[in-house]
């Protein structure tokens, strides 16, 4: 009896918050504006962290708010608030109306043609109300178990910063004066661990392992989680550092990832149009070796990346990036789209203010056909990575340097952890010397990318 | 109690009131509550092609209620600042605790607090056009530099916070926090070549800081003058070597080597690297390391903290002795220490925890000529992008973005960017100079934790470091370093 009512409560709401967008445009073009786009978000969220066996905190809330772009001709300003009351929402409207009139007119500006917008029809597979389906002690109970599964597994699990679970559901709603308004609702939940393993010398070592999923019924269970989280732990303890020296480096795929976001962010058409990214100007050409095929694909149903359409109202698509080594297409809004002379690939990703940026859907490095225990037992002697520290990459140039830590290859097998090292090259090269690429794909995110072998990068340590 | 009472005049909140819902919060027991009360205004603005190509501004309010018992915290926030809301956020944070209800303190105690960053007009409510002119001028001055600059973006970005804080302790502490901030970022290109330059600052002053004391010239000189220097970069060398930290910003190496690792929470839960060290030599004797959250105008400043205790001036590190941890209220209360007033969170949304303010070395008596001189062969940092650290096992990184090799005591050719890495608890050992010029940052720092952004400060003389680890692709050879 209670759902029932609460899903009637919803979904007034939801027609109230469609209804409300759709008047937020109406008064902006009454206002003057020569076009308008208005979002509205809203979202719940539950979270708890068990620690030491004992809840250490339990968080449950949900808001909203709005946010809207207008032009008077081709001047853009935006505005936003959390203020739903009538005279909240007249103060958004007013003040972007004259913001717009102190911006510049720019010949690219403006909302996507009426003939781009549009969703993808179907059920995507974004929503799944069982995220919230469980009990407040069973939640609890999820984040215990992953945390006791990392605590019982070896007696050098000594500590821990404790075992999550985390729920939430978002809904967004946008519409713009061409007469767009689409919506979606999408559900998150995860768990995970992060234990702290000590060696007899008092060295220690933390490390994590968590899963995340749009259903409960697809979480890996607390018992894998707790556990994969100690092996990481402990894999690390009694790390040195290493020598310094030019040798075959493997990332696993929690690491390789962030070299498959810097494709990305070099073909990101804002980059691109800007010259900021040292892969402007190379389309059509190669790019990186025969074995990579980079896709982008915002449609696969149940993906972390994927909306029925996009940050402007245009419906996502699968778009190649990289085919065989050769840099295909850029990924775009409507206006890098427009900078560039393409059109958008419905890339626009959009907060509640500001400009459109451009993001991912699920965009992610074809697997080959090797396992990683494959990939290291060719190795004679390097280094395999599984955690980078800090941000040292440079797109304009491709230069390349980041702290690193994980375990060295020697002779063919993961021989002994090490840490406080650095890897450095040039991206430009980097792409180019992925000599191997793993099977083992798997979608934590929206960006996912196999285990990779990276040939010539400088490890600098002793 | 006749201040500026934002959240009464506004939200017609009264004593009664916030007193109504911290009995709701303690009614299913519990040690503590508080709520924190937010409005958030804010402006912002970028130029990119010498066009306005984009302006906004927004509001955001809400209420954060938290409840302790013991260790544990229960949490729950909301947008609408109706009683009927906050009661509901109450009742939902209560749920940590299970027993008996308690009653809040009768009467709230304001203390006295500093008066760190007195602005007549929030530039948050100052004329746009003007904030329009700081961008265009940046525009101009950056491409006005040298002809090789190509692309450049210049935005400006402010906010105006209001903050109330009450606790069933008795705690009342209002405050309005100003936050304003400009950059510039460019691109210098030449045939076959690239670099990027970038640079910026404020802090929590008006808007006329901008027009006086640092101008958008002055930063847009600087982020052209080093994207034009790396046009001439050269690969930088890996290994360990002789590190020299120029003034000013590359105290975001304090930030992330011992910063992060003293916050008050890691240490509680055993989890830092820094555990159990207090009275322990962590540094040379050289080193005193503060964290002050007192200096005025600062962007890693406050009045009161986000827990509404008075900021404070918190030693770290003294003569190279570990002397103290930073601490929010939960940790000084289960750890018995003070609370050094350093409990903070990104909005309503977050439950505090314990954060840096401003965090710098004191300045020694070296002359920073004889550091560099005292180098044979080494690095020389005078510019840093961001860092991070692993605060279990002490390592950190942080990312030159400009610096030069030091050749037999002289500084030589300028190198492209390279992280550094070393180990919390002993880099500090190796600090065997420490310079007369101690500086603070422009105002650009935001520290992430937990996935909460709160603005910092960091600063530090120039120091030399005598032994870290170089991320660089050049190897190291004898006789000099390898091209």
């Amino acid at each position: 009896m209670v759902e029932t009512q609460l899903e009637t409560r919803n979904r007034k709401l939801e027609t109230d918050l469609r209804e409300l967008a759709q008047d937020v445009v109406r008064r902006a073009m009454s206002g003057g504006a020569s076009a308008a786009e208005c979002v509205v978000r809203e979202g719940d969220e539950f979270s708890t962290v068990v620690r030491l066996g004992q809840v250490e905190t339990l968080k449950e809330s949900g808001s909203k708010a709005i946010g809207m772009r207008v032009f008077y001709g081709q001047r853009a300003a935006s505005t936003y608030s959390s203020d739903f009351s009538r005279s909240g929402l007249d103060r958004m409207v007013k003040s972007a109306l004259e913001l717009a009139r102190i911006t510049s007119e720019d010949p690219h500006g403006g909302i996507p043609e009426a003939s781009q917008l549009g969703s993808i029809q179907g059920d995507l597979e974004l929503y799944s109300a069982d995220v919230y389906s469980l009990p407040g002690e069973e939640r609890i109970s999820y984040a215990r178990r992953a945390e006791k599964a990392a605590r019982d597994y070896d007696p050098r699990i000594k500590n821990s910063e404790g075992g999550s679970f985390e729920a939430a559901t978002g809904h967004k709603i946008l519409a713009n004066s061409h007469g767009f308004v689409g919506e979606y609702r999408r559900s998150y939940c995860s768990l995970a661990a992060v234990p702290i393993a000590q060696s007899e010398d008092g060295a220690k070592q933390r490390d994590y392992w968590f899963s995340v999923a749009r259903s409960l019924s697809r979480l890996e269970s607390p018992e894998h989680v707790g556990k994969t989280a100690a092996q990481r732990a402990l894999r690390r303890l009694g790390a040195r550092k290493s020598k310094t020296a030019r040798v075959p480096v493997v990332l696993d795929p929690m690491v390789s990832n962030s070299i498959l976001e810097h494709i990305f962010e070099g073909v990101n058409g804002d980059s691109v149009y800007r010259g900021a990214s040292f892969l402007a100007g190379k389309l059509g050409q190669k790019i990186a070796s025969d074995s990579v095929n980079v896709i982008d694909d915002g449609t696969i149903p149940g993906g972390f990346g994927t909306s029925p359409f996009d940050g402007e109202g245009v419906p996502t698509r699968r778009t190649i990036v990289v085919e065989n080594g050769v840099l295909k297409s850029y990924l775009m809004n409507t206006y890098s789209a427009k900078k560039l002379g393409f059109q958008t690939t419905g890339n626009a990703s959009r907060g509640l203010a500001g400009t459109p940026g451009i993001g991912p859907g699920n965009y992610f490095l074809q697997p080959g056909t090797k396992t990683p225990q494959q990939m290291i037992s060719e190795i004679k002697d390097g280094l395999y990575v599984t955690e980078f520290l800090g941000h040292g990459a440079n797109l304009v140039t491709g230069d390349y340097s980041r702290g690193a830590s994980g375990l060295w290859i020697s002779g063919g097998e993961l021989a002994y952890p090490v840490e406080e090292i650095t890897v450095a090259g040039n991206l430009k090269e980097m792409f180019f010397n992925i000599s191997e690429i793993g099977s083992d794909l798997e979608f934590r995110g929206a960006v996912a990318c196999p285990t990779i072998r990276i040939d010539g990068l400088t490890v600098g340590g002793e | 109690m006749d201040k500026n009472r934002f959240f009464f005049r506004r939200y017609g909140l009264s004593e009664h009131d916030l007193e109504h819902y911290l009995a709701a919060a303690l009614s299913a027991g519990g040690d503590f509550a508080d709520l924190y009360f937010e409005y958030l205004s804010s402006t912002s603005l970028l130029v990119d092609e010498s066009m306005v190509k984009s302006a906004s501004q927004g509001i955001s309010a809400g209420c954060g209620v938290r409840v302790v018992a013991g260790d544990r915290t229960g949490y729950a926030y909301t947008d609408d600042l109706s009683s009927e809301r906050i009661l509901h956020a109450a009742r939902t944070a209560a749920l940590i605790a299970s027993g008996p209800a308690k009653t809040p303190a009768v009467g709230f105690q304001e203390k006295p607090a500093r008066s760190l960053y007195p602005v007549m007009l929030p530039s948050v409510d100052a004329e746009i056009t003007a904030k329009v002119e700081l961008v265009m001028r940046a525009d101009h001055a950056a491409r006005a530099y040298d002809p090789r600059i190509k692309e450049v973006r210049a935005s400006y970005a402010d906010e105006l916070r209001h903050i109330l804080v009450v606790g069933s302790d008795g705690t009342f502490a209002e405050d309005s926090q100003p936050l304003a901030r400009v950059n510039v970022s460019c691109i210098a290109k030449i045939e076959g070549n690239s670099a990027r330059g970038s640079a910026g600052g404020g802090g929590r002053v008006a808007l006329d800081f901008f027009f006086g004391e640092k101008t958008p010239e002055y930063f847009a000189k600087e982020a052209s003058r080093q994207a034009i220097l790396q046009l001439d970069a050269r690969e930088a060398p890996a290994g360990e070597m002789e590190v020299v930290l120029g003034p000013g910003w590359p105290g975001v190496l304090l930030h992330e080597a011992v910063g992060h690792g003293l916050e008050a929470d890691f240490n509680r839960k055993q989890t830092s690297a820094f555990a159990g060290l207090i009275g322990k030599r962590v540094a040379s004797e050289k080193c005193t390391v503060v964290d002050n959250g007192t200096m005025p105008w600062r962007r890693g400043s406050l009045n009161v903290d986000d827990e509404g205790e008075p900021t404070q001036n918190t030693v770290l590190i003294e003569k190279g002795i570990l002397k103290g941890y930073l601490s929010d209220k939960l940790s000084a209360r289960l750890m018995g220490v003070a609370d050094t007033g350093n409990g903070r969170r990104e909005s309503y949304e977050h439950i505090p925890m314990p954060r840096m303010t401003n965090t710098y070395m004191l300045a020694g008596e070296d002359e920073p000529q004889d550091i560099i001189r005292s180098v044979r062969r080494g690095l020389y940092a005078v510019n840093f992008g961001g860092g991070q650290v692993d605060i279990t096992n002490g390592k950190f990184v942080f990312s030159a973005s400009e610096a030069y090799l030091i050749e037999d005591g002289r500084i030589t050719a300028p190198i492209k960017g390279a992280t550094l890495i070393g180990n919390g608890p002993d880099v500090l050992t190796r600090v065997s100079m420490v310079g007369n010029d101690l500086k603070l940052d422009e105002g650009v720092g935001t520290c992430g934790k937990d996935g909460q952004a709160v603005p910092v400060g960091v600063g530090i003389p120039t120091i030399k470091i005598d032994r870290l680890t170089v991320g660089g692709t050049a190897r190291k050879d004898v006789g000099g370093f390898m091209q």
